[in-house]
């Protein structure tokens, strides 16, 4: 049996291992209805032009009213400079030092670049930044953000908002296995809870999702649900499962079984 | 002089960045960037505006 251990994130400790996004909700009440039932303890956030959007001010006030610790992103930015700046932007608004660094290279998958993703990592690290990176799920890529300073990884498990689950379970795997002290964290692509306990089973410390619960059809069922899973999937990490098999083997005893080959 | 404001290009008397956002009726809490470069809401008073500067002013949303 494997040692059981907080979530860990820059040396802040979490009990709960599923971090949550607060878009897309068909309402602010089902916004908030689910994330206490996710019983997440880490939610998502971001900026945007003032006005541009009716929220607001009264979805600050929510998200405060949670009482959750805050995890501002970089959404939708393109470049390093915009990265950048929209981080330091969500430090002076949000009052934290952790961002979310997501820096999109592919319009149409919404695919991080890795490169720019590499070079705003360093700029925001040396600014005293605690970068929590949304990336792809390659190995050297990994690597390399944490060998700049990253505590924690956020590998996707699919493009954004597909919901289309872990699709390259092998690389995933073999990051969790070369990387055995990093924080790592699935982003993005899950949709089902399943999904969510297949990345706790493998090892990865949480999963961050936000589609997956606010376009169900009843996101705080949904919520709950993942909680579940994500539960389930850390306590079948800990319990280790059983050596895979190419061949059956009888679970029932074969000693003393009656009629034994005697045709 | 005439700026861009979150992507609206706008006439202003404004001579710096906090009297733009007096002038804009910001509502708390935002932060506030010129010409893609963040400001320090501390250095607001101090950074002054010139004419075809670009400025975005961000608030609080939802988030995944």
């Amino acid at each position: 049996m494997r040692e059981e251990k907080p979530l860990n994130i820059y040396g802040q400790t979490f009990e709960s291992r599923l971090l949550i996004g607060s878009a897309l909700y068909p309402s602010p009440h089902i916004m908030q209805e689910a994330i206490c039932a996710s019983q997440s303890q880490i939610v998502t956030v971001s900026l945007r032009r003032q006005n541009s959007v009716s929220a607001g001010e009264d979805f600050w006030q929510l998200i405060k009213d949670t009482g959750l610790t805050v995890l501002p992103n970089t959404a939708g930015c393109h470049s390093v400079k915009e990265a950048v700046t929209l981080a330091k932007m969500c430090k002076e608004v949000f009052a934290t030092d952790w961002i979310k660094l997501e820096l999109i290279g592919d319009e149409y998958n919404l695919q991080p670049d890795p490169v720019a993703l590499l070079e705003a990592t360093e700029i925001l690290l040396q600014d005293g930044f605690k970068v929590l990176p949304y990336c792809t799920d390659d190995l050297v890529l990994c690597q390399r953000l944490a060998a700049l300073g990253c505590e924690v990884l956020m590998p996707w498990g699919a493009p954004i908002g597909t919901g289309k689950g872990l699709l390259n379970p092998y690389n995933l795997a073999m990051i969790r296995q070369r990387m055995p002290d990093t924080t790592l964290i699935v982003d993005a692509g899950l949709g089902v809870p399943s999904h969510a306990c297949q990345a706790l089973e493998m090892g990865y410390d949480a999963v961050l999702l936000n589609s997956a619960i606010a376009g169900a059809g009843c996101p705080v069922k949904m919520a709950s649900a993942f909680n579940h899973a994500v539960q389930a999937g850390r306590a079948a990490y800990i319990a280790q499962a059983m050596p895979e098999k190419d061949v059956a083997a009888p679970s029932t005893p074969t000693m003393g079984m009656p009629f034994w080959h005697q045709n | 002089m005439k700026i861009t404001f979150n992507g609206q290009l706008t006439e202003t008397s404004s001579q710096d960045l906090q009297a733009l956002v007096t002038e804009m009726g910001a509502k708390e809490p935002f932060a506030v960037a010129l010409n893609g470069t963040f400001v320090p809401r501390t250095q607001c008073s101090s950074t002054h505006l010139t004419d075809g500067d670009s400025i975005e002013l961000l608030s609080p949303i939802q988030g995944g």
